[in-house]
């Protein structure tokens, strides 16, 4: 590699004269290299958004092409503080998040410290417990529902077998009580790697020197665990808390598989309360309203923790 | 050479055209729901392909799915279905959105008369607004919503006797309403043949439409109205009246009391299901399923018999079924029409029956054999003198939707009382009517 | 032997690998129910208890491949032996093969779909993210920022308008469509991806191939491309695997024409009745491609979903 002419070449030549000699065409090249990417983006997501946000000031009906849209000013948004309905899907959205990320954190972090011990074919078993994570979420929650079946449904008849309960004596997902756990319990299962793989990222972030130097110091085992591991950790764990606190506030599709919204309304999350608005009712100007709602504070809430995010990491 | 193959290609592709059909081959695409008619729908079309040289695809969704999509695609303006079967309270949207044609001219070019089909049909089905003259579907398929029942189970002794023991009559087909809760009741986790079963399978699905038709099957029976003065959308009192109140109290007390364990979120496949499995003795659904259920090697022929909804106050039945539209965004809509055209023929609706869809022509019906023909015919036509059908309104979505979400709240998550689910429905519908200016 | 305190001891060892492997195993066993409950016969698939032990069938797959039609037992008797192993097995259960399914169409569909909008996003997310990382670009972070943004909002949210904006294009239910939409969401995930593989590949081998006499876009091409080449395919099977994936805009946006497989998987059901192994043979093939992508790519596993934020 270092034999080849240019990289002999690179070596001897000043960066900025090689800048110089194409500095004009590479202006042009950046915008025609970017030009693309930019206008798809306003085109299919900032066109739209504008046209959200006017639309939620209307009354429209995207299927009723022929009625008068009118102007309602902010009747929508007066609308949605008043609907309990949109407050029920916020509070079924909180749970599932609180409860997710609660669990994935727990579980995720206990897994990266247990593959950080290195013992053999750790790579294998790391890859096979990512595998769930890739996969399509809605096929893998119609399937899920087969799981839960009462009766005949294998985590039921697992659940059953080791607690001497009566299979049939418990609906995961019919029942109010398990429902909103038992699309905790299919999330759990599916992300719980994606914390792992990225607390795993951290841990091996950390470079041996520091744990022997608190060895010399006679540091305790649990006290380096928690005066090292976690605080060098936190960064990455709270990186993975963003990604998947973003992704499950939009969930939709795992949980329309597995409960739709069930039962009453028991795990109707945000996006499935503004499906259900949308294309079902199709109230286009006050489900435009929610998705501005839903949108700002989902984009409030990160800002929020990004500013967490960074003063953690400038510590 | 290339450029004199691909002119001999398509020299032989357009004599082959030409041959086929001296008119204009089309392709159809045909969009219903999938289930059993629909595929006696296949099998009927046959005879349309060869004698029109039009081709015939079909888009067969499942009911879970079906409102939701079909909805969305006529919605979006969209070409895939050239013909539709679009469920009946599709017609006041499909007609004020110009989503079907009008079929008027069409009929009384051709000589169709909608006289020919049976008057409940033609309402429910084909006319937009309710009961004019204004048509914009033909009837394809008749059909509400009835019983069935383990006729071996209802025959053996033993249980026959523990019934009498148990409640001092006779076992048989519910009279009433009442009597049928008492029936499942007694079914219910009662061991035969070594299997624990259960009463009832009835609906509670919560996605698309099915609580709402299990329950009206309650409603209807104890006289439950949409309006008080049909036309003014004044529903306070007539959709929260006591004898509503009684019957959503009823139907819960069905779905505690009767009905498989898991059975939260179900509708027609697994009411089937369910039966099929021999898990339950009573199971209501669509009549459209009743050929396929008595065909049933494990659970059909003799073991199987079939009543309409039984009556409490009065008679009642949910109403089904659909009528077959042209899509306005078709560019095939010639071909259509021909296909229509060719559907309401008296030899062709005779066949239709013969092979599981339920006609709904008059020469069909009115036939003296037609009671005798299957074993559920004569309940059909007794069910379909007592139909009763949700709002057709174009806002009939959000009508539905509302009621899905009272009735699942009450019946299967347990929240308030039958009288709060049914004032909070009424102050929903309200709210939509109001939102359409009709209030 | 040589003492490390960062080592674990072997006892250490050996009960964090037993617990992993637990976890692990924990984790299969629904894939693996999907998968053998795909070789069961209907009635197993739906036994109780659920059975572990049963002798395989294909009744799963030829039902998902197939539609079938119930005859009676006279017409079943009046017919010429069956000619393969499908129909055989549907006879059984007193039917006939009617025709193919909408499965391999849809199949089909995703695959179209998957490989358009990937080569699309791939392709534009190459150029932008080059652009990024080379050149100086007026507000270059707050753009970055802006592509990474488009992600937060709910795809249901981002449907309405495009629904509106899909039927007044004619756009609705087309291949096009969907991929456009596609490559317009998996683009940011490439963008931010490339830009930090090809941060990575130094700047002088480009500047020496400039003063070479090569044009800007050669040394683009031919130099900076090949470099590229790991991080854009490990980029182009991310862009895959999400459209693969979707769900939300396919079953909002699409009906027949331009539907993919995920909105239609859940909707295999048999006539009357619920079919648990067709619904799980079409699971299984479906899942197979992902699982060897997921494979394939576990080195770079942890950028690809961080979006190049965690490079390990």
């Amino acid at each position: 590699m270092s034999e080849k002419t240019v990289d002999r070449v690179a070596g001897a030549t000043p960066v900025r004269i090689a800048r110089k000699i194409r500095g004009l065409s590479d202006r042009a090249i950046a915008w025609i290299f970017v030009g693309p990417t930019i206008f798809l983006l306003l085109a299919i997501n900032i066109f739209p958004l504008i046209w959200t946000v006017n639309l939620s000031f209307t009354n429209f009906k995207a299927n009723r092409i022929n009625r008068a849209v009118e102007y309602v000013g902010t009747r929508n948004y007066e609308r949605i503080l008043n609907d309990p309905d949109v407050w029920l899907s916020m509070q079924a959205t909180a749970h599932f998040l609180f409860w997710t990320i609660f669990f994935q954190v727990l579980i995720g972090f206990t897994l990266a410290w247990l593959i950080n011990k290195k013992f053999r074919g750790n790579d294998l078993w790391t890859t096979i417990i990512v595998l769930p994570m890739m996969l399509p979420p809605a096929v893998v929650g119609n399937f899920w529902t087969f799981l839960y079946q009462p009766q005949i449904g294998l985590f039921n008849y697992v659940v059953a077998f080791l607690t001497g309960r009566d299979p049939s004596s418990f609906e995961m997902l019919g029942s109010v009580d398990l429902a909103p756990w038992s699309i905790v319990i299919v999330d759990t299962w599916m992300w719980t790697p994606f914390v792992m793989l990225i607390c795993l990222a951290g841990m091996r972030s950390i470079p041996d020197y520091i744990y022997e130097a608190a060895e010399i110091d006679r540091a305790s085992k649990l006290r380096q665990f928690f005066t090292i591991t976690v605080p060098m950790v936190l960064p990455f764990l709270m990186l993975a808390v963003l990604f998947r606190g973003i992704e499950n506030f939009k969930m939709f599709d795992l949980v329309v598989q597995l409960t739709g919204g069930g039962p009453g309304s028991t795990t109707e999350l945000a996006s499935i309360h503004l499906k259900r608005e949308a294309f079902e009712k199709w109230r286009t100007g006050y489900s435009s309203a929610i998705a501005i709602v839903l949108f700002v504070t989902v984009f409030g809430l990160a800002s929020i923790y990004v500013k967490a995010l960074n003063k953690v990491k400038e510590r | 050479m290339k450029t004199l193959k691909l002119a001999a290609a398509g020299a032989l592709a357009l004599s082959a055209a030409t041959i086929t059909s001296p008119a204009q081959a089309e392709d159809l695409t045909l969009c219903w729901a999938a289930w059993d008619p629909a595929n006696a729908l296949v099998e009927l079309s046959k005879e349309f392909e060869a004698q029109s040289g039009h081709k015939m695809s079909f888009e067969f969704v499942p009911w879970p799915n079906f409102a939701d999509r079909i909805l969305n695609e006529l919605n979006s303006g969209g070409k895939l279905c050239d013909l539709l079967i679009g469920d009946s309270q599709w017609i006041g949207g499909g007609a004020e959105n110009g989503h079907y044609v009008k079929l008027n001219d069409f009929f009384d070019k051709e000589g169709i008369s909608m006289g020919d089909f049976a008057d409940a049909t033609v309402y429910a089905y084909s006319t937009w607004p309710k009961g004019t003259p204004n048509y914009y579907a033909l009837p394809a398929m008749g059909d509400a919503n009835g019983w069935f029942y383990r006729k071996d189970w209802f025959a053996r002794d033993d249980i026959r006797a523990a019934f009498k023991e148990k409640t001092g009559r006779e076992l048989g087909e519910p009279k009433t309403q009442k009597e049928l809760l008492e029936i499942a009741q007694f079914f219910q986790g009662r061991e035969i043949d070594g299997q624990t079963v259960y009463g009832a399978a009835i609906f509670t699905e919560r996605g698309s439409e099915g609580i709402t038709m299990g329950v009206t099957g309650a409603l209807y029976p104890w006289g439950f109205k949409y309006e008080n003065t049909p036309g003014k959308y004044d529903m306070e009192g007539a959709v929260n009246s006591p004898e509503a109140v009684e019957a959503l109290e009823f139907y819960k007390e069905l779905y505690k009391t009767a009905t498989p364990p898991g059975y939260t979120n179900a509708y027609m496949g697994e009411s089937l299901d369910a039966f099929k499995s021999g898990q339950v003795a009573l199971a209501m659904n669509w009549f459209a399923f009743f050929p396929g259920l008595y065909a049933d090697p494990s659970t059909g022929g003799e073991k199987i018999d079939f009543f309409v909804n039984p009556p409490q106050n009065n008679e009642g039945s949910t109403l089904g079924g659909q009528g077959i539209s042209v899509v306005a965004y078709s560019d095939k809509k010639d071909a259509a029409l021909e296909y229509i055209k060719w559907f309401a023929q008296p030899d062709v609706q005779a066949k239709w029956w013969g092979l599981g869809g339920y006609s709904a022509h008059n020469s069909v019906l009115n036939d003296p054999k037609f009671p005798e023909s299957a074993p559920f015919a004569g309940d059909f036509l007794l069910a379909m003198q007592n139909v009763k059908d949700f709002w057709q309104e174009p806002a009939y979505a959000e009508l539905l939707l509302a009621m899905q979400k009272r009735l699942h709240d009450y019946i299967v998550a347990d929240q308030g009382t039958a009288q709060e689910a049914l004032d909070l429905l009424v102050e929903d519908w309200t709210e939509i009517f109001q939102d359409e200016g009709k209030l | 032997m040589s003492y490390s305190v960062t080592e674990s001891s072997k006892r250490q060892k050996w009960v964090a690998g037993a617990l992993v492997i637990l976890y692990a195993v924990i984790t299969l066993v629904p894939l693996g129910w999907i998968m053998i409950t795909g070789f069961k016969t209907p009635p197993d698939s739906i036994s109780y208890p659920p059975k572990v032990l049963f002798e395989p069938s294909l009744e799963g797959y030829v039902n998902l491949f197939t539609t079938r039609t119930r005859v009676s037992k006279e017409t079943l008797e009046s017919l010429p032996p069956p000619d393969n192993f499908a129909e055989e097995i549907v006879r059984n259960r007193d039917m006939v093969i009617a025709g193919p399914s909408k499965f391999g169409q849809r199949f089909m569909i995703s695959v179209i779909i998957g490989f358009g909008s990937t080569f699309l996003s791939v392709f534009l997310g190459t150029l932008a993210a080059y652009a990024f990382s080379r050149f100086k670009i007026p507000l270059a972070d707050d753009l970055l920022f802006f592509i990474l943004s488009t992600r937060m909002m709910p795809p249901i949210a981002v449907a309405i308008p495009i629904f509106l904006m899909y039927r007044n294009l004619g756009l609705s239910d087309t291949h096009l469509g969907m991929i456009l939409l596609y490559t317009a969401v998996n683009i940011s995930l490439a963008v931010w991806l490339l830009k930090g593989f090809i941060d990575e590949i130094p700047r002088e081998y480009e500047d020496a191939a400039l003063i070479d006499g090569y044009t800007r876009f050669q040394a683009f091409y031919k130099v900076v491309l090949p470099q590229a080449a790991t991080g854009i395919a490990s980029t182009a099977i991310f862009c895959l695997i999400f459209s693969w994936n979707e769900y939300a805009f396919a079953v909002l946006l699409t009906s027949g024409t331009a539907q993919t497989a995920p909105p239609f998987i859940p909707t295999i059901i048999g006539v009357g009745g619920l079919d648990w192994p067709a619904v799980a043979a079409g699971a299984t093939l479906f899942l197979i491609p992902v699982m060897i992508f997921t494979i394939m790519l576990r080195k770079h596993l942890l950028r690809g979903i961080t979006f190049g934020a965690v490079r390990k």
